[in-house]
């Protein structure tokens, strides 16, 4: 193996079969978010502030429970996503990997949070 | 592995030594941006939760978020999704091949910074 490049070694292997998977999936969620972030920000803002009888009686309104529920879920999974690529660039080896499991697991976590105070808020 | 010289070779000028530009500190204010939002989301879906818990639970949320250092979070927090927002439009035109020219891509820039300012005044004088 002394005389082998990296690239020497990965000629022949074939490709990592992801293809675009990561770069399209940034695509979707980044146009998801152009939406729902300016409905997020004028739906949560203006009811930032209020007493908590008010805030549960706004939230258990299905336009502000179904923007601020979608904007959980897409803005996590984009989050997600995105700290992939800067795991990927400045950590390595075996801690890279528990750093993309714990990004993952924080993100999962905290949807599965949102959704459930939300709905419980809602019904 | 092959490479002999391995860490003698010539590498491309780095970060210590390359002049900040406005693309590239626009770039790496992008990232920064976009990562640094988990805290304000975070804090958001904690009020969530304290929310739907109890009045006494929200009364402790609410007033982590409206206090001081609430509020200077969730501002900067406003100016960095603003920010973020208006670089993924840049970035959406750029995969169309648009607007990659240094002057085109810079006045862009401009515009992403001047704009989430301008955004950012604008939510907090509405909201």
């Amino acid at each position: 193996m002394g005389y082998m490049t990296d690239r020497k070694r990965a000629v022949g292997l074939g490709s990592a079969k992801s293809g675009v998977h990561h770069f399209w999936a940034m695509k979707v969620s980044s146009v998801a978010l152009l939406i729902l972030i300016p409905l997020f920000v004028f739906t949560f803002g203006p009811i930032l502030g209020s007493e908590h009888a008010e805030v549960v009686g706004y939230f258990a309104r299905p336009f502000p429970a179904i923007v601020a529920g979608l904007t959980i879920i897409v803005g996590f999974k984009h989050f997600n996503d995105g700290v992939q690529t800067l795991i990927e660039d400045y950590v390595h080896g075996g801690p890279q990997k528990i750093a993309l499991i714990g990004a993952t697991c924080l993100s999962y976590a905290a949807i599965a949070t949102g959704l459930f105070a939300i709905a419980k808020i809602a019904l | 592995m092959a490479d002999v010289n391995r860490g003698k070779r010539p590498l491309s000028p780095h970060l210590t030594i390359y002049r900040p530009q406005l693309t590239s500190i626009t770039s790496i204010l992008t990232r920064i941006t976009g990562n640094a939002l988990i805290i304000a989301m975070v804090l958001i879906v904690w009020w969530f939760l304290a929310a739907a818990s109890s009045p006494e639970y929200f009364a402790i949320a609410d007033g982590v978020l409206r206090s001081w250092f609430g509020d200077l979070v969730l501002v900067l927090s406003l100016w960095a999704l603003w920010y973020h927002t208006l670089a993924g439009v840049r970035h959406l035109i750029w995969d169309t091949g648009a607007m990659l020219e240094i002057e085109k891509a810079e006045m862009l820039g401009k515009l992403v910074i001047g704009g989430s300012v301008l955004l950012t005044l604008l939510t907090v004088a509405i909201v």
